[in-house]
């Protein structure tokens, strides 16, 4: 992979001046290490025990070496924390006219809307060298934004906003990692972050907003992809965490309290818009009530797209 | 062995001399032991579980490590490797690492140490183990029936989600948290109360004074993770807001709660193995340890300090800049004293005598990894690359690196070091020093590559991981078959040794503290047949006659030293 021995290869304005940071206090611990090994290795050797009735005699301990074996270390120290604390800051505050997306995490995907309403899921796309700010929260519980290329991580919250910033450099799509353990998808959680000079990002934005008069099924085709329910319900009549779509309108469906139900219209729409209400029998009831923001619109694509399958 | 021929006076006549014999032998049956009173058994009966805990956790360990050789599903779900990784911690930190030095070796010595005949509660210290026992068996259940997967920390809402399960663990811990309680308030009292005549604060082994600074952490702190498992009970079942954002609550406000026990937890954790350390290199250098009084102060500094630092879990949570930046620089401040004690260390070995025994070569071992996780902890400190490597394999492997490096290997060193004053058997040095051998290796090999995982971007807590990060991983995997391997070659010479090892002496390794010095092969029932005067410090190998065979053993300097026929090996 691209990058040095320890760390990727940096694409955010701040990402050098952490890595110095990095490098700094690294190579500081190697040389402290190296010397506590040098010494211990010296000692050992030069006194090791040749007399084995030998009781040495006493050593008095020198005030001004001890002295110097903590003042020096906490010098060091400050100065580090010093350098920490001021990018910290950097890191902290976005500057004032950052491009603003929306972040929201769910178990276990990735949803972005941009300011002119355009969604995508599974992939930011943000323009280069441009302050961008993300606000972010969860739709349930703890999940955290992660881009190592960019040294940018931030805590995300169910029912509060956090927020990141970061300046790309460069060009090219960048991994993006959950990283606050949320359960069996943790692993999956992930997105891509594809970096656009800004001229180019425009025109993405253009072309990725929802065109209106797209047919209702394939609206829905599209959100069945990049609002990840294809993770957990197939088109092919295998049972995942969740029942097929294949076949599935207008089916006789039990439930797991003995009751059955016809899978129309109404079935669909609360099964999307509250999970819980009505568990089909054999699964389990673990849909996030995460598609509460869809429009009427997007709602009728889905269930058009389901009632083709 | 030509050491073992040094002249003693040493109490090699306390063996049998009572009519009671020691404290294995005097009294047979398992209800002996099940309702004993006596210090030493306690300690074993702990060590003995603690033992069990560490088997089974490190199983879980090898198990996750297996999983991870290669990405995707290697022969576990998710859902096994998530519970899975999640029992290794919860167990390692409650049911093992938490009692193990405190529980069973200072059980076993601390009375002697002091020249006591006991704690000063020996009741509250078997109720201790009783309920550190009931605790740990219904963790297990808990997590078994419940299929908890919250990982040690079990963060809301995620926790609250997985049902009433994580109640039933977070109760077991309650109850397990009441034996680090009763045993810190026991050992305060003891030390303050039961010292034998002569023993200054000065004087005091720094094993005991690392004790000393862990009881009183364990007694202040452990009641704030007490309450915060009544809060989640409260919320669970009065449906009170406190931490679950779907209620009204704060989910930051848990981590709060749970970091503020649990980061002065990996003090408890750390200082007994600091004391180890001391006492290893005191004996294994015969020099006094350098700086006696910065390394004893050090210590009570970083159980203070140690409750002031709980946010650097914390920086990229949501709480606020501010408390990070507090956090961060009161972090930096408890590493001097802990660095401090690293130089103190090595500089007792300067003009010492130094042998390379199997304990030796774990506090030797304990320098250079504790050297390893204290940088590394430096590092997680600084607040602007924390943000890089906060939930990334960089922390596993720095905390590995401090919890298994640091207290692990001053654990193994101490179980070798005191081996023959509990079992009266010495163990095979030869496969020792092997054992020790693998282990160096086979730790380093599984968490240094964890740390370049880490910076390189690899999160924590993943079941399935990306290609590029393969070749680490397996690395880290071949290493944990070493360093279980070395583990287990201890265990195997260890049990060997109880029934075939050459008999111990009372002294083997000519060391000046109480428990060397005054009682037999094995302690009696009451350690000692009377009180011990003591008239030096614990390590003044200059003035301990008795155990030299020079001077008069009074502890003055005005003696005779030994003359070169007086001391030869015979």
């Amino acid at each position: 992979m691209d990058g040095s021995f320890w760390l990727p290869e940096g694409a955010s304005t701040l990402a050098a001046e952490i890595d110095s940071l990095f490098y700094f206090v690294t190579w500081a611990s190697a040389i402290l290490f190296v010397g506590v090994v040098a010494a211990m290795a010296y000692l050992a050797m030069r006194y090791r025990r040749r007399d084995v009735a030998l009781v040495p005699e006493p050593v008095e301990p020198n005030k001004f070496i001890e002295i110097t074996w903590i003042v020096l270390p906490t010098i060091l120290v400050l100065i580090v924390f010093n350098w920490g604390f001021k990018l910290f800051i950097d890191l902290s505050v976005a500057p004032p006219d950052s491009y603003e997306v929306q972040v929201r995490g769910s178990m276990w995907n990735w949803e972005f809307e941009y300011p002119n309403g355009t969604v995508t899921a599974g992939e930011l796309h943000v323009p280069v060298d441009r302050p961008v700010r993300l606000v972010m929260s969860s739709v349930d519980v703890l999940h955290s934004f992660f881009v190592p290329a960019f040294r940018v991580k931030q805590d995300v919250l169910p029912d509060r906003y956090s927020s990141v910033w970061f300046q790309a450099t460069r060009s090219d799509t960048f991994q993006v990692y959950c990283t606050e353990y949320c359960g069996d998808g943790h692993s999956a959680m992930l997105a891509s972050l594809v970096t656009h000079p800004q001229g180019e990002f425009e025109e993405w934005l253009e072309s990725a907003g929802v065109d209106e008069d797209m047919p209702l099924p394939e609206l829905g085709a599209m959100l069945y992809e990049q609002r990840a329910c294809n993770s957990c319900h197939s088109l092919d009549g295998t049972p995942g965490i969740g029942p097929t779509f294949e076949g599935l309108y207008g089916a006789t469906e039990t439930l797991a309290d003995g009751s059955t139900v016809e899978a129309d219209d109404n079935y669909l729409r609360e099964s999307i818009l509250e999970p819980g209400a009505a568990i089909v029998e054999g699964y389990q009831n673990v849909m996030p009530p995460a598609y509460g923001n869809l429009s009427e619109r997007e709602l009728s694509g889905l269930i058009g797209f389901i009632e083709e399958q | 062995m030509a050491e073992e021929q040094i002249r003693t006076t040493a109490a090699e006549t306390h063996e049998g001399s009572g009519h009671h014999g020691d404290y294995i032998t005097s009294e047979k049956g398992i209800k002996s032991w099940m309702f004993t009173l006596d210090h030493k058994r306690i300690g074993i009966m702990f060590g003995v579980t603690v033992a069990l805990a560490f088997l089974a956790a490190g199983v879980f360990a090898l198990l996750v490590r297996a999983e991870l050789f290669m990405p995707g599903e290697t022969f576990m779900s998710a859902q096994t490797y998530n519970q899975m990784f999640s029992l290794h911690g919860i167990i390692m930190v409650f049911g093992f690492i938490i009692p193990a030095i405190p529980s069973f070796l200072g059980n076993f010595l601390l009375p002697i140490q002091l020249g006591a005949k006991d704690v000063a509660f020996p009741r509250l210290n078997l109720t201790s183990y009783y309920f550190y026992l009931t605790g740990v068996v219904l963790i297990v259940t808990a997590m078994v029936v419940g299929s908890v997967d919250t990982g040690w920390t079990f963060y809301t809402p995620y926790s609250a989600r997985t049902g009433p399960a994580v109640l039933f663990l977070t109760t077991a811990v309650f109850i397990a948290g009441f034996a680090s309680i009763f045993t810190g308030l026991n050992f305060i009292v003891t030390i303050h109360k039961m010292r034998a005549p002569g023993l200054t604060w000065n004087r005091l082994p720094l094993f005991v004074w690392s004790i000393y600074a862990t009881s009183i952490v364990q007694v202040l702190a452990t009641p704030v993770l007490g309450i915060t498992v009544l809060l989640l009970f409260l919320e669970r079942l009065m449906g009170i807001g406190i931490f679950d954002p779907a209620l009204g609550g704060d989910p930051i406000l848990f981590q709060h709660f749970f970091w503020f026990y649990s980061h002065p937890a990996v003090y408890i954790m750390i200082l007994p193995g600091f004391g180890i350390i001391s006492e290893l290199i005191a004996t294994f250098s015969r020099q006094r340890i350098y700086g006696y009084t910065a390394i004893a102060l050090s210590s009570v500094a970083i159980a203070m300090l140690g409750f002031l630092v709980w946010g650097h879990h914390m920086f990229v949570s949501g709480q606020s800049a501010i408390s990070s930046i507090i956090f961060s620089l009161i972090t930096y401040l408890i590493g001097i004293p802990s660095g401090i004690k690293i130089f103190n260390w090595i500089a007792t070995m300067y003009q010492g005598s130094i042998s390379f025994k199997t304990p030796m070569l774990y506090a030797l071992s304990f320098l250079v990894l504790f050297t390893i996780g204290g940088v590394t902890g430096i590092m997680v400190g600084v607040l602007a690359v924390d943000v890089h490597l906060h939930d990334t394999y960089y922390v596993v492997g720095h905390f590995h690196y401090v919890m298994m490096g640091g207290t692990v290997i001053a654990l193994l060193g101490g179980l070798h070091y005191w081996w023959p004053k509990i079992t009266g058997r010495m163990y095979n040095e030869l496969l020792g020093k092997i054992a020790a051998g693998l282990i160096f290796v086979g730790f380093n090999l599984t968490f240094f590559t964890q740390l370049v995982l880490g910076t390189r971007g690899m999160p924590r807590r993943y079941f399935d991981y990306l290609p590029e990060f393969t070749s680490l991983h397996q690395l880290s995997t071949v290493g944990s078959w070493i360093l279980a391997a070395g583990l287990f070659l201890v265990l195997g010479y260890l049990m060997a040794s109880m029934f075939r090892g050459e008999r111990a002496t009372a002294n083997p390794w000519h060391a000046a503290t109480l428990e060397w010095t005054h009682t037999g092969r094995r302690p009696s029932p009451h350690n000692f047949d009377r009180t011990p005067l003591v008239t030096r410090g614990p390590y003044d190998y200059y003035l301990a006659g008795e155990v030299f065979g020079n001077g008069t053993g009074d502890g003055s300097r005005e003696a005779e030293p030994a003359t070169p026929e007086q001391s030869r090996p015979h």
